[in-house]
């Protein structure tokens, strides 16, 4: 394995271990959605799934 | 209830402040990253060069950004992270110009990761609703992703990995409309701090973009 693969690794791993305690705390802390919230972000996320398509059919 | 009306009024201001302070800083920093993307692939740096830069800028964003961010100071660690970023953006581009449609799968990713960024934060804007609620939702996605990268380093799946540019890049649309209302609705006040989220939502869209447009092109 070369040491790049483990520089990777090591950045990676300091990533997650940031991030862990505050998923944790936002996970708790976080306000619960409303009926409608979501359907709120799927359609701007699917608006982009589909330019993400368009773009890969023009290259 | 004057007393009310002048402290709405108030906060009105203080948030249109830091909204045109995030977006005057996110311009400037991009085109500095974009400045010094150009210097890095015409200078030819060498591929481990975005690992380190990469890992400086986190370790900027991790431990100097944090006790910096009200003050000065904070303005050119800002830059400093942007431009490391950047930088290590060249060894990559170098990589995708070299192919026969490289300048067109750049230019595709660079257009798209814009019409992306501009059209989420305009959404987000516009209908000024509070996407606070997708806090936990979005860490512990991008928590599964950064495992899953992990995991791919070792296992080395094509398909893995382009899985993960794929979610990378929904989690970032996301997180640009969960900051965007965080700026509206006064969740983060501090214009530095809101500037590098956002840059780093744009730079993932970015690099994952240009991934998965490299893949899916015919060369």
């Amino acid at each position: 394995m070369d040491w790049m693969k483990i520089g990777w690794a090591i950045l990676l791993i300091a990533m997650i271990a940031v991030i862990y305690p505050n998923a944790k705390r936002m996970l708790t802390d976080s306000p619960k959605a409303e009926k409608g919230d979501w359907m709120s972000v799927v359609l701007p996320i699917l608006a982009v799934i589909g330019f993400i398509v368009l773009l890969t059919m023009l290259v | 209830m004057n007393y009310s009306v002048t402290n709405t009024a108030q906060n009105a201001v203080e948030v249109n402040k830091v909204i045109r302070n995030t977006y005057t800083l996110l311009s400037m920093t991009l085109v500095f990253s974009a400045i010094m993307a150009a210097v890095s692939t015409f200078v030819q740096m060498p591929p481990m060069t975005y690992l380190l830069s990469l890992g400086g800028a986190m370790l900027l964003i991790w431990l100097v950004l944090p006790r910096t961010a009200n003050s000065a100071t904070g303005l050119w660690v800002v830059f400093a992270i942007t431009g490391l970023l950047g930088f290590g953006l060249g060894p990559i581009l170098s990589q995708y110009l070299a192919l026969s449609k490289g300048p067109q799968i750049v230019a595709t990713a660079f257009g798209g990761t814009g019409v992306i960024f501009l059209g989420l934060s305009g959404y987000a804007l516009t209908t000024r609703k509070n996407f606070s609620f997708m806090g936990g939702f979005l860490v512990a996605g991008l928590l599964m992703v950064l495992v899953a990268a992990l995991a791919n380093i070792f296992l080395a799946m094509p398909a893995l990995s382009l899985a993960i540019s794929a979610i990378v890049i929904m989690l970032m649309s996301g997180f640009i409309l969960y900051d965007t209302s965080r700026m509206i609705h006064g969740g983060e006040t501090n214009y530095l701090l809101m500037t590098v989220s956002l840059y780093l939502n744009i730079f993932n869209i970015f690099v994952h973009l240009l991934h998965i447009l490299g893949v899916m092109s015919d060369d």
